[in-house]
């Protein structure tokens, strides 16, 4: 339902009340957003001297930039290898054998259900006492492993949905052709369900940006711990975490742009619909024959 | 086996649980309360408010919820002083609480409106037709139906919200289950795997009743049409 129809193409006498209530709306927000400066100026923070450390080049040359490419070098290795399991994982539960049906469903149901930040600090404490002779860093191990086991997971849904989601009409041809199910699902249903799902793991892209900043509680430097650290030395933890807030924001709206812009030009590869979503951030989001809906 | 029942014991996993959540409870009302909120002023006829209502979706939705939380901390309480609570415990526990329903309410938000997506154009047309104003007709014809249509969506946000309640320890919550477990297993690094397996299996047990329920829910409640 386009939210329009909840209210009449307004006359003259309406024009006029919604321009009194866009003004009172305006106003209140411009209202709220000068009480925030009023306040943060009282608390002198709005001093130029703390956002000048914060702002400083040699901020961005010792602390924001070598945290921002740690934070998308754990991104990019994660998403990588989130790709590999979930194209594993999805087609295993995709299998014509129940058992690797069922092995794949547990642990991908399993992973989906605990928390990232749990399979961090487990993860750094495995990798950095156990492995210590074989992982040098152990943080951003940690940090890539967990972010590929959750996301792999939900990719492997996506996978499901994806070849779920393809006309009964494509498998169909594919059998009728002489295909097995195994073939038909490799050469024809795969190919689309991955160009279907193409926007959707990019959108998912987003939660593994923001869910490497999880990486901080267990000491990895990436954005938000190089912030802290910034801040600790200038007294400018305020300025210091909006640079790398806005940051983060610049940085997922444009993934975001682009998933929305890569589903439309995608839309005439496939017979599926591609979709860009949300990405499935935190939460479990199957709902009925196996579509991924996002929150 | 038993040496780690001894161990387990030493720790107060259950309570690590309960806080958790105690946090869920608590930000999914604040989560609740911002997102209804939003959802109105998205599907408002005021520009302004539809405006202000996106740019706080696009915002919070693409900022980390550690930073917010160690924002909340490092900021609010650091820098401005504010504090919410005499107690130290409870003051940290408030402001995770508050930075988990600021981060979730854009999810209920935007769930709200894939739930008002629901419902079908006619609804809005007939309330229309018998004279209904704007709030009014959302009040009692559409928002009603798209709660119901919003259940799904809502359990999801419900099911992130448990989990991300972890993040707490950002937000300095040290009895939190992260933060219970990292203790234990720094102090019990022979047992970390069956330290973490307990973690897990306790958030899987949480997890799966809500999915069931919100599942038997959403199919229970949904407008047939």
């Amino acid at each position: 339902m386009s939210a329009s129809v909840l209210f009449d193409a307004p006359g003259p006498r309406g024009r006029r009340a919604m321009a009194i209530g866009n003004l009172v709306g305006a106003v209140v927000v411009l209202g709220l957003l000068a009480w925030v400066l009023v306040v943060l100026s009282g608390k002198g923070q709005l001093a130029a001297g703390l956002w000048r450390t914060a702002t400083d080049p040699r901020a961005w040359e010792f602390y924001y930039l070598p945290g921002l490419q740690n934070t998308l070098r754990a991104a990019a290795f994660a998403t990588v290898g989130a790709v590999v399991f979930g194209v594993l994982f999805g087609v295993g539960r995709l299998s014509a054998l129940r058992p690797v049906r069922w092995v794949c469903s547990i642990i991908v149901e399993f992973l989906r259900a605990v928390p990232v930040l749990l399979m961090m600090v487990f993860l750094n404490a495995l990798f950095g006492i156990g492995l210590k002779a074989v992982i040098s860093d152990s943080a951003f191990t940690a940090v890539v492993v967990a972010l590929v086991l959750y996301n792999g997971s939900v990719i492997a849904e996506l996978v499901r949905a994806g070849v779920g989601n393809l006309p009964r009409g494509q498998a169909e041809a594919g059998l009728s052709l002489g295909l097995t199910r195994g073939q038909t699902l490799r050469s024809v249903q795969l190919p689309q369900a991955l160009i279907a799902m193409l926007p959707a793991v990019i959108s998912q892209l987003v939660v593994v940006l923001k869910d490497s900043a999880l990486g901080q509680l267990i000491g990895y430097k990436e954005l938000l711990r190089s912030a802290q650290i910034l801040a600790s030395g200038g007294g400018n933890p305020l300025q210091a975490l909006f640079v790398i807030a806005v940051l983060f924001i610049l940085l997922n709206v444009v993934l975001s742009f682009v998933a929305g812009r890569l589903a439309r030009r995608l839309s005439s590869r496939t017979s599926a619909k591609p979709q860009a979503g949300q990405g499935v951030g935190p939460g479990i989001v199957v709902t009925r024959a196996g579509a991924v809906d996002e929150p | 086996m038993s040496p780690f029942l001894d161990v387990l014991s030493q720790y107060d996993v259950l309570g690590a649980f309960w806080v958790n959540i105690q946090l869920t409870f608590w930000g999914a009302l604040v989560a609740l309360g911002i997102g209804t909120v939003l959802a109105i002023m998205r599907i408002s006829p005021l520009l302004s408010l539809q405006w202000a209502g996106k740019a706080y979706v696009n915002i919070i939705r693409n900022t980390p919820l550690t930073v917010i939380m160690t924002f909340l901390v490092l900021a609010i309480w650091t820098q401005l002083s504010i504090t919410l609570s005499r107690d130290f415990t409870t003051n940290f526990f408030l402001f995770a609480v508050i930075g988990l329903g600021v981060y979730h309410a854009a999810f209920v938000c935007e769930a709200i409106r894939s739930g008002v997506n629901t419902v079908p154009v006619g609804q809005a047309e007939a309330a229309r037709a018998i004279g209904l104003p704007f709030l009014a007709a959302a009040r009692i014809i559409v928002l009603p139906q798209a709660f119901r249509g919003a259940i799904a969506p809502l359990g999801n946000t419900l099911i992130a919200l448990l989990k991300n309640s972890t993040v707490a320890a950002a937000a300095s919550v040290s009895t939190e289950t992260s933060s219970v477990m990292k203790t234990m297993i720094e102090f019990h690094a022979d047992y970390r795997w069956q330290v973490f397996l307990t973690f897990a299996i306790g958030f899987v047990i949480l997890v799966i009743p809500i999915g069931l329920a919100t599942t038997w829910l959403s199919s229970r409640l949904a407008v047939r049409r």
